[in-house]
């Protein structure tokens, strides 16, 4: 599975074009009804690899339900119905042949408030390899957390101490745990909800940081309620409003040059 | 009776305070409410707490204690006929005279002679007594509510403050029942205190905690020819441990995995309908568990060893074959089974909250990661939630330990130190029940074995409960 993986993962390197064109991750009329009610119209947005996207719009637009689409996490859902394409390397998320537990394997997720398990700095690290079964000895676990944590920029700090429960870190070292625990499976995408809500500016600060480094091999969709911080960590930029997306493009436009006024209202913060 | 009657007029009368004061305080505002420091139904509560309070006191007092204060004042001088008496025997008499006057039990004695003369006399006496203590009682009431109304009447006035002052009486109330309910427990652990040290004044402590023999038949008359009793109540905590590990070996799988399904797997409608039943099981009445062990599953357990036993009799396996053979229907694992069976909803029920207290987001972080639901489970959640689950299984032992009704009626009386599940024992609750059931001495030691052997039982369940509650709580702080 993990040799699988791994090809897969060339291969969409290869082939995924750095241009906007024809992202990584592609969904085309998607719509996600809890129930009755009807939460995503229509959204259609391409989220290219090696590249930070950045979801924004007031509350309750639909940034958080559309993020969830992508590793079906909304199957969790009692009730929830999503229709529509979401390509992810050429195949569909929500086709009948795709396991949900295998597409999260490949779709990383941080979450708003930092999750860490009930267990040791290690533990929470390691769980996802041991689930997957990615490491054959202890040894080569251990290197695996290792490399993980490092990446996540917490190495230095929870070395001497891995061992230590996870909650036992501040909240901004959670966070980092957090997305260690995420890329330890070597995804393709990571997905972030809003994750430095909970955290004080310095804690935001080195994760904005992080997440600009992890740009350089996975293709990371992130929603925020910042406008600064969507400006400061993403190429591009789609706008939310309403359960649709009003505006997408590179972040640069957006910010400087909105077509839409909504957009202009939100980002200038006259609504939202 | 009359006393009732006078409690009534208590109620009317404090109704027209309240009434009386609200008018009085509305006018004195120029009926502008705005304009008084409480609302106006804060005055007329005052009025009447005033009104009614004091007087409802004595009448409750006397209600209460007036049989032993007449009782008292009749054993003041007592007649020769009497005082020749044994002593339980006067108590008898004295118990009947006021009985008689207040239409109470009255024991079965005929008093003849001398003792009726006695008897009577003490009867025009208590009656005397009985009719002033009512006079007293209520003119004491009437004089009291009239006095409480009159001296809180003046002080109501628009910038009165009355709601802080019924707030307080209020407050009083609530705090009564709350001492009422502590005394009482304090109450009921005193006299098990002072009755077991009655018992270990008779069967030393050591006898008793590590004796290996439960024979508590002893001579209750000395032309009896009886044992003379032993007190090694090792078998009964034997017994009690044995049916409370099978009830375990039920109730916390089943109960746990059922717990399990019901927060994890378990669709809205499927969940609206299981948790209901299984309330339905929580709601039976353990006799109904009881007769069920011993009429239903009884029998169907010793046919089932018997025909087990059967095959080999007369083989190598004879003596099993026999063993099996003389399985009854009573024995510890249908009691253990079917109390396992009473615990399931109960460990189902407090296992469910814990598992639906762990956060969804522990559940989302590791679904996210991949991982599926039974890996979500066994990795993430049950570590979190283990210290609570812990907790629950510690008060179902501790309630296991304390049931009697199934162990009375299917588990045996034989008292025998064994871990056999086939064989028939007894529990601590067991003896318990038949100890005190029937014409008893209360001062044999056989008795007061029963207080003993609730002591140790309260005791246990006592430091399970604070120790299962403390887990629970300790759990439930890390997550809030």
């Amino acid at each position: 599975m993990t040799a699988q993986r791994d090809d897969t993962l060339a291969a969409g390197a290869v082939t995924a074009p750095r241009s906007s064109a024809t992202g990584k991750v592609s969904a085309s009329d998607v719509s996600v009804f809890y129930g009755e009610k009807q939460a995503l119209f229509d959204v259609s947005l391409d989220m290219p690899d090696r590249m930070v996207t950045a979801l924004i719009g007031p509350s309750g637009c639909g940034k958080s339900t559309f993020l969830r689409c992508i590793n079906r996490m909304n199957d969790t859902i009692p009730g929830a119905r999503v229709n529509g394409r979401i390509i992810i390397d050429g195949e569909d998320v929500n086709d009948r042949q795709v396991d949900p537990v295998l597409l999260r394997a490949r779709v990383g997720m941080v979450f708003q408030k930092p999750n860490p398990f009930p267990k040791s700095i290690f533990e929470n690290v390691a769980y996802g390899p041991r689930i997957h079964g990615f490491a054959t000895s202890k040894s080569e676990l251990a290197d695996i957390v290792e490399s993980s944590l490092k990446r996540a920029g917490l190495w230095k700090e929870v070395s001497d101490r891995l061992l230590a429960p996870g909650t036992s870190l501040s909240g901004g070292q959670q966070q980092r745990l957090v997305i260690a625990r995420a890329i330890a499976v070597s995804p393709e995408v990571i997905l972030m909800d809003e994750p430095c809500s909970a955290l004080d500016p310095i804690a935001t600060a080195k994760i904005e940081e992080l997440i600009d480094d992890l740009r350089s091999q996975y293709c990371i969709v992130i929603v925020t309620h910042s406008m600064a911080q969507a400006a400061r960590v993403s190429q591009r930029t789609a706008f939310f409003h309403m359960g649709a997306v009003v505006e997408a493009g590179a972040t640069d436009e957006i910010f400087t040059n909105p077509r839409d006024t909504r957009t202009q209202d939100y980002i200038t913060g006259r609504f939202g | 009776m009359l006393i009732w009657i006078a409690l009534l007029g208590l109620i009317l009368f404090s109704a027209a305070s309240y009434a009386a004061g609200r008018r009085k305080v509305l006018s004195a505002a120029g009926h502008r409410p705005s304009l008084l420091h409480s609302l106006p139904g804060y005055y007329g509560a005052y009025l009447a707490l005033w009104a009614a309070a004091p007087a409802a006191l004595v009448l409750l007092l006397v209600s209460l204690m007036g049989a032993q204060v007449e009782e008292l004042i009749l054993r003041g001088d007592p007649p020769a006929a009497v005082s020749s008496l044994p002593a339980s025997t006067q108590d008898v008499f004295y118990n009947d005279v006021v009985a008689t006057v207040n239409d109470g039990q009255v024991s079965q004695t005929v008093y003849d002679g001398a003792l009726g003369d006695a008897f009577n006399a003490k009867l025009v006496q208590a009656k005397d007594i009985h009719r002033n203590l009512t006079a007293a009682a209520l003119s004491l009431a009437f004089v009291l509510a009239l006095a409480g109304a009159a001296a809180a009447w003046p002080r109501l006035s628009a910038d009165f403050a009355a709601r802080p002052r019924v707030e307080r009486w209020v407050a009083a109330l609530f705090l009564a029942c709350a001492v009422v309910a502590v005394l009482t427990t304090v109450g009921i652990v005193a006299s098990l205190v002072w009755e077991s040290w009655r018992f270990f004044q008779v069967v030393p402590l050591f006898e008793f905690l590590f004796g290996m023999t439960w024979d508590p038949q002893i001579a209750i008359r000395a032309d009896q020819v009886a044992s003379s009793g032993a007190f090694g109540a090792v078998p009964l905590f034997m017994g009690t441990f044995l049916i409370m590990m099978i009830a375990m070996t039920v109730a916390a799988p089943v109960g746990l995995f059922a717990a399990i399904y019901l927060s994890e797997y378990a669709g809205a409608t499927t969940r609206a309908v299981v948790k209901p039943l299984l309330e339905i099981l929580a709601g039976i009445p353990t006799v109904v568990y009881g007769f069920f062990a011993a009429l239903t599953v009884g029998p169907l357990f010793r046919g089932f060893f018997n025909s087990l036993g059967a095959p080999l009799l007369g083989g190598p396996f004879d003596a099993l074959g026999l063993y099996l053979m003389q399985v009854q229907n009573q024995m510890a694992l249908v009691a253990g089974a079917v109390m396992g069976i009473m615990l399931i909803p109960f460990v189902s029920s407090l296992s469910d909250d814990i598992i639906n207290a762990v956060p969804q987001s522990l559940r989302d972080g590791s679904l996210a990661m991949g991982a599926t639901r039974s890996e979500t489970i066994t990795r993430v959640i049950m570590p979190a939630a283990l210290p609570g689950v812990m907790g629950a299984l510690l008060l179902a032992v501790s309630r296991a330990i304390g049931e009697t009704m199934i162990v009375t009626m299917a588990a045996g009386l034989q008292a025998r130190a064994t871990i056999n599940p086939l064989d028939t024992v007894t529990t601590v609750t067991v003896q318990i029940v038949t100890l005190l059931t029937g014409d008893q001495e209360f001062d044999s030691p056989k008795t007061l074995s029963a207080f003993g052997l609730g002591l140790t039982l309260f005791l246990i369940t006592l430091m399970l409960n604070i120790v299962a509650l403390r887990i629970v709580q300790r759990y439930r702080e890390q997550y809030d």
